[in-house]
């Protein structure tokens, strides 16, 4: 789990600078922005539930 | 890639950069005070020789090996051509620093002030990983964070790469500006610190099987709050320099960044203890004073671009982020910061920097040296927050998964949480063979009638 939200995390920050090179105009670009941002507190959720789910197995 | 020309400063510049530079090391001194202030009396001694070890690895490492991956603009540096732009990603210095002129010229005063500032964020994870990180570790630790991860994005930042030309490049803009180092030294310091939290784990007692945190109070509150005081001067160095070098402040605008600094503090720090006040029933000394410097923290990336009635606004949101945050985190994350390092440096650096996207205003000249400040003459602020997002986006799918990363592969060859022997003794006696207040052991001989 922990490595898959290290990955979302790239992967939306991919997302964000992809959207910085290749579209031009502004709307499309905020929202593949945003979409890339919200990628990654999805990646970020996931780090810290696998951290929270380790933390209980070792206790 | 063909360098643009060193920026050159006035000499009135280059002497109050000087002074502002100076002062810097009063913010490290501050944050090592409440970092020892926050931790256990048993391992006070251990963290200010903490402090000061990295301080010196963070230096040394630094001037070797981390300037020459960040530089600055005008300096030789790596790029490759993504759909017809440059994206620079790297410098090309050689090793030792030998590449600049020391003689007191722009890229100098850099370096010199490159040097503290990367001790400031590698003192800040020590204020996580308290009461159970051992110093080689955390030395260890710092040589990664100041060979590599700390030069790399600051150079993407303040070293004319690929975050700083968003503006002339993609027109979103003036790309990524970050005056005092909001990103640069305290969000990289911030995560770094929670990479270090995750990966040394909680102290010994702090949860119970219940997963109930117990309140582990700071041993003293007058080193914290003398700590705050001294970090607000440091911070005055620090916005004032970074203004000056990487944003191409005058000397005109540094009464307004001195006026912004103490208006975000002091903000932050009222809106923590009258949350605590309201809360408690009494203000929180600990939690005002994480207010304080949360508060300086966010005022650090636009400091030079607002007024004074929007750092009051930065200042009060750092202030309730970082007094929520502290409480969010251990409460239903687990995640045992002591200092509470995580939510003042990254929570509030983050925040500051999105809040120059949203209230910052770019008077002409269109400042941001490492852009190049004259690619984008005509360049609006819409767009701004983009640029900033972008520059968040990187904190997150960056730093955070390589700071992680690197702390993990070395937690792997050299565990860096003590053993429970360790902490059962404090770090003082366990590290160091001796405390720092040698006057609270009692020996029986004291209780005998002379």
């Amino acid at each position: 789990m922990k490595l898959v939200g290290f990955l979302l995390l790239l992967s939306g920050w991919a997302l964000v600078l992809s959207a910085v090179i290749l579209l031009g105009s502004a709307l499309p670009r905020t929202a593949f922005m945003l979409a890339g941002v919200g990628v990654q507190v999805l990646g970020l959720t996931l780090v810290v539930r696998s951290h929270l789910v380790l933390r209980r197995e070792k206790d | 890639m063909t360098p643009m020309p060193v920026p050159a400063l006035y000499e009135t510049s280059a002497a109050l950069c000087m002074f502002f530079i100076l002062l810097v090391p009063f913010a490290i001194a501050g944050l090592s005070l409440a970092n020892t202030g926050l931790g256990r009396s048993r391992s006070a001694a251990h963290s200010m020789l903490a402090s000061l070890c990295v301080i010196a690895v963070a230096a040394v490492v630094y001037v070797i090996f981390g300037f020459s991956w960040q530089g600055f603009v005008g300096l030789p540096s790596h790029a490759i051509i993504v759909t017809g732009k440059p994206w620079n990603w790297i410098a090309a210095e050689p090793f030792f620093s030998r590449g600049i002129d020391r003689g007191g010229t722009t890229a100098s005063l850099v370096l010199l002030l490159q040097m503290f500032s990367v001790g400031l964020a590698a003192v800040i994870p020590l204020g996580a990983g308290a009461d159970r990180w051992r110093l080689g570790a955390a030395c260890t630790s710092t040589a990664l964070l100041a060979g590599i991860t700390y030069p790399i994005f600051a150079h993407w930042v303040w070293g004319g790469g690929w975050l700083a030309q968003l503006g002339a490049n993609y027109g979103l803009g003036h790309g990524f500006v970050d005056a005092g180092g909001g990103s640069t030294i305290q969000a990289v310091g911030g995560l770094t610190a929670l990479s270090i939290t995750w990966i040394l784990g909680p102290r010994r007692g702090k949860y119970s099987a219940e997963g109930m945190p117990a309140a582990i109070p700071g041993h003293n509150p007058v080193l914290v709050l003398f700590g705050c005081l001294l970090a607000l001067v440091g911070w005055m160095g620090l916005n004032g320099a970074g203004a000056i070098l990487f944003t191409g402040a005058e000397p005109r605008f540094v009464v307004l960044i001195a006026v912004n600094t103490m208006l975000a503090a002091s903000s932050a720090a009222l809106a923590a203890a009258a949350i605590t006040r309201i809360r408690f029933g009494k203000p929180d000394a600990s939690l005002s004073a994480n207010g304080w410097v949360g508060g300086l923290v966010a005022s650090s990336a636009a400091c030079a671009f607002v007024d004074p009635v929007p750092a009051i606004v930065i200042g009060l949101v750092a202030g309730t982020l970082v007094t929520f945050s502290v409480e969010w985190l251990e409460l239903h994350l687990a995640v045992d910061d002591p200092s509470g390092a995580i939510s003042v440096h990254a929570v509030a650096g983050i925040w500051g920097v999105m809040a120059l996207g949203l209230f910052g205003h770019f008077p002409a000249p269109v400042l941001n040296v490492a852009g190049g400040q004259l690619s984008v003459p005509n360049a609006g602020d819409t767009g701004q927050w983009m640029a900033q997002l972008v520059g968040v986006a990187t904190l997150l799918g960056f730093v955070l998964p390589l700071t992680y990363g690197l702390n993990w592969v070395l937690n792997r060859f050299y565990p860096q949480r003590v053993p429970a022997e360790g902490e059962r003794q404090g770090m003082d006696l366990y590290d160091l063979g001796a405390g720092a207040y040698p006057e609270f052991v009692t020996h029986t001989d004291d209780f005998t009638q002379r």
